[in-house]
């Protein structure tokens, strides 16, 4: 939506049935989490409509008139201590929704206590609609506000890589881990947005792509785990592999993407952010390149605890059918693809990319697509 | 008064007849059918009245009254209120017991009070108008006497109402003496201490009636014991009615220059929100929680008020406030409607606790549905009437930049969210519960109504908005 009002209507919508889906089919302590969910993104809204109707109404001056369009708002001259409280609303709600720590606390009870689809849906969707309200908005509106945040922006994301990895070591709830891992993912997003280069921006974009294909296939295997299982807990796993083959070779796919291997979409994403974001600041690229070390940790303890080591005897439980490795098929061919040729994906956002970064008159040119 | 006068005030005409016919049938052939069938055909013959009154607006008709298009907008929305109460209250009353006529006739004549008081200029209509729809209300209010609970509602709403309607009239002399006049006007320059003691003390008989903090207390007691139906009128005439005079009464006088009376509106306003928002948060009877967020309402609607105050603010303000009081309007009737629609089964008492609404949306999902809009409609979520109408409250606020009141409106609607999806989610909690629930068929169309409405105006606004442009501003 290029229209500030109906963005805004639409990011409230969005929350609605993402409730339900929650409060109605999810897990033991599903009406905490939905209402957290709720809450938090909710009142985030709440502060970007705030500025939004301050941007509307400052605007409403020059334009000499009121108008939501993207477009009449974009190069509007505002005073930078209003832009700087108007920017901080847009920021907070698309922080919140990111997440980016320290607003990321709705996420593990969220995506843990939430069904299998409605996981999916959050962690592949929903989390991207903040990345891209951060690109589309937040930066072309206050070019010169963002550049005020984005040092403190790209250290809250290098933090967010390295605190979310640990936090996800240290789980025992396969989800929950997952989850964790979701936070550690967007933080090399939200660098890559505020570095705010075409090698970053390009990253951050290829991250958000492979990284809703990998965690939600990955939820999709927790799923599956747990309707198998009926536990989430690792500490009741282990070698599941022995019983479940096929699922543990699927499973075993999406860790390796996940902690970030070469070949795979998500080694490209994170691998271009670090590379841009090294000329913008290189202590915040050591300190999320540390991530890249916490990723395998966490990834591979996953894979470990799970499906590997001695079975339990009694265990006997069904391994993934046709339909579960057609589906899953389908998402480990993108990754590759993603991760080996992401050229077609650059290409079709280097357009929007550019003009936005060309609203923002950095200075630095605009050199052009990955080639 | 001359014939273009008197045509001015056809639909005041058109009710009174109407409630005199309504109270001969009563009296000599007493059946209840007849008795709702002539309020409804009565109000909407009230409704189509305003037909050859659109055209020739404004009139004065006598210093009493004005007839203009802003007394039209909110004479309009009280009648389809009272129509929605009377149709979904007939459902209620049916099998409740004998001698239940009198309910409605009591509720056109406090419909004809409303009606007066959105039309006043002066304090004399002014007085008529307040104490007509109270007297009205107090019977109403505890129809029919059934428990403890609904006399200590009645005699509650009495007492205070009384008391107010005293300071009221004591306001009234003070400003007589300061202004010489019982006009609406009033000259702030020589006013002196009569006329801000004066203004102080009408506003806090106005406040009490819109139920704001700190004249409240009496809100959740007299929801939670009074019927239904009575509530929902309540809800949502008198508040509208008393605000659109206020506005009127604060317009017309120029009283908003009084610097200390606006400051102690901005007071009330941010307790009123907060106030209402966190004492929801621990109520176990759902008509309580609706009553503690009809407080909140009425703070958010406070906040436009104090923005059409400020200079430059008044049209944008005087726009949301009532667009806000139409979504109010709507989602409150809406919100009583499902509760009287449950406890048409329960003639003892209303069907008030959240345990009983515990899996509605198992059993009655299309009821579940309406009550599920209305709530998120309270709550400002956007595809409904009360998204657009919390948007407006926000934008008269920016536009006059009243930052700390915006702040109270976002943490309000923050903690509100909370009592408002708590209600949800026990209505989709599944259980194991027998017990029948029968939609009855007006108060059933009433609703679909009403949630139809309420979407409609949710994701297609301009037509209202430019109704309530043509005729309020």
């Amino acid at each position: 939506a290029l229209d500030l009002f109906l963005f805004f209507f639409f990011w409230e919508v969005m929350l609605i049935p993402m409730y339900f889906l929650i409060a109605i089919w999810g897990h033991e302590r599903k009406a905490y989490a939905a209402m957290k969910f709720f809450l938090f993104t909710q009142i985030s809204g709440l502060l970007m409509l705030v500025s939004i109707l301050g941007l509307v109404f400052t605007a409403a001056g020059p334009l000499g008139g009121f108008s939501f369009s993207y477009f009449d708002l974009v190069g509007i001259p505002i005073d930078s201590t209003v832009a700087w409280y108007l920017m901080l609303g847009f920021f907070i709600a698309f922080v919140v929704k990111l997440p980016g720590f320290p607003f990321h606390t709705w996420l593990p009870d969220a995506h843990t206590q939430a069904p299998t689809a409605a996981s999916v849906l959050l962690a592949g969707i929903l989390l991207k609609t903040g990345a891209y309200g951060l690109i589309r908005f937040t930066v072309p509106l206050f070019p010169e506000a963002s550049l005020d945040i984005s040092q403190p922006a790209m250290l809250l994301g290098a933090v967010g890589v390295v605190y979310g990895a640990v936090l996800a070591f240290a789980q025992d709830d396969f989800k929950r881990l997952v989850a964790y891992s979701s936070v550690s993912h967007m933080g090399f997003v939200l660098i890559g947005v505020y570095a705010w280069r075409e090698l970053t921006l390009q990253g951050a974009v290829m991250q958000m792509v492979a990284h809703g294909l990998s965690t939600a296939a990955l939820f999709m295997i927790a799923g599956a785990l747990q309707h198998r299982l009926h536990t989430r807990a690792m500490s009741e796993m282990g070698g599941l592999w022995v019983k479940m083959p096929r699922m543990g070779a699927i499973a075993m796919f999406f860790i390796v993407a996940s902690l970030g291997m070469p070949g795979l979409g998500n080694f490209v994403g994170e691998f271009l952010v670090l590379l841009g974001t090294f000329e913008v600041n290189m202590p915040i690229t050591i300190l999320a390149a540390v991530g890249l070390i916490t990723a395998a940790i966490y990834s591979l303890e996953a894979m470990q605890k799970a499906f590997q080591g001695e079975p339990a005897p009694s265990l006997d439980v069904q391994d993934f059918g046709a339909r579960d490795v057609s589906v899953l098929g389908l998402v480990m061919a993108g990754l590759l693809i993603l991760g080996i040729y992401p050229q077609p994906v650059f290409d079709m956002v280097e357009p929007a990319l550019s003009s936005l970064y060309s609203l923002t008159n950095t200075g630095q040119p605009w050199v052009g697509a990955l080639q | 008064m001359s014939l273009h006068e008197l045509s001015a005030i056809g639909p005041l005409l058109t009710l009174t007849s109407v409630i005199l016919i309504q109270m001969m049938v009563i009296a000599f052939a007493r059946n209840l059918k007849v008795t709702v069938i002539i309020s409804c055909v009565g109000l909407l013959l009230t409704l189509l009245a305003f037909n050859p009154v659109l055209p020739m607006m404004p009139v004065a008709v006598t210093p009493l009254l004005s007839v203009d298009g802003y007394s039209v907008f909110f004479s309009g929305l009280i009648i389809v209120a009272a129509l929605a109460v009377t149709m979904m209250g007939y459902d209620y009353f049916k099998d409740r017991g004998v001698n239940q006529d009198e309910f409605f006739l009591l509720l056109l004549l406090a419909t004809l009070g409303a009606l007066v008081l959105v039309s006043s200029t002066h304090f004399a209509s002014f007085i008529l108008g307040l104490e007509l729809l109270g007297v009205s209300l107090y019977t109403m209010m505890s129809y029919p006497i059934k428990g403890v609970l609904t006399l200590e509602a009645a005699l509650k709403y009495l007492i205070l109402s009384g008391v107010s309607s005293a300071f009221i009239l004591f306001g009234t002399a003070l400003l007589y003496a300061a202004n010489g006049t019982l006009n609406f006007e009033s000259d702030i320059e020589s006013g002196g201490l009569y006329l801000a003691g004066g203004t102080t003390l009408v506003l806090a008989g106005i406040l009490f009636k819109l139920s704001v903090v700190p004249f409240h207390m009496w809100t959740p007691d007299v929801y939670e014991g009074a019927p239904a139906p009575a509530t929902a009128f309540i809800a949502t005439v008198s508040k509208g009615a008393i605000f659109a005079v206020l506005l009127r009464f604060f317009a017309d006088s120029g009283l908003y220059l009084l610097e200390t009376v606006m400051s102690g509106l901005v007071l009330v306003a941010i307790a009123s929100i907060l106030v209402g928002n966190l004492l929801a948060l621990r109520q176990d009877s759902v008509k309580r929680i609706l009553a503690y967020s009809s407080i909140a309402h009425l703070g958010y609607l406070m906040v436009a008020f104090i923005a059409a105050g400020l200079s430059g603010g008044r049209d944008l303000a005087t726009e949301a406030a009532g667009y806000f009081l139409f979504a109010y309007f709507v989602t409150t009737t809406g919100a009583f409607g499902i509760v009287t629609i449950l406890s048409i089964s329960s003639p003892d008492k209303d069907i008030s606790n959240l345990s009983d609404y515990q899996g509605l949306f198992w059993r009655r999902p299309v009821l579940a549905l309406a009550f599920t809009l209305m709530l998120l409609s309270l709550a400002g979520i956007p595809l409904t009437i009360g998204f657009i109408g919390k948007f407006y409250i926000f934008a008269s606020g920016v536009s006059m930049t009243l930052w700390l009141l915006i702040a109270v409106v976002i943490l309000g609607s923050g903690i509100g969210l909370f009592y408002y999806l708590r209600i949800i989610f026990t209505m989709t909690q599944r259980i194991e519960t027998s017990g029948e629930i029968h939609i009855p068929v007006t108060a059933g169309s009433v609703m679909l109504t009403l949630s139809g409405t309420l979407l409609l105006f949710g994701v297609y606004p301009a037509p209202l908005i430019s109704l309530i442009r043509n005729l309020v501003l």
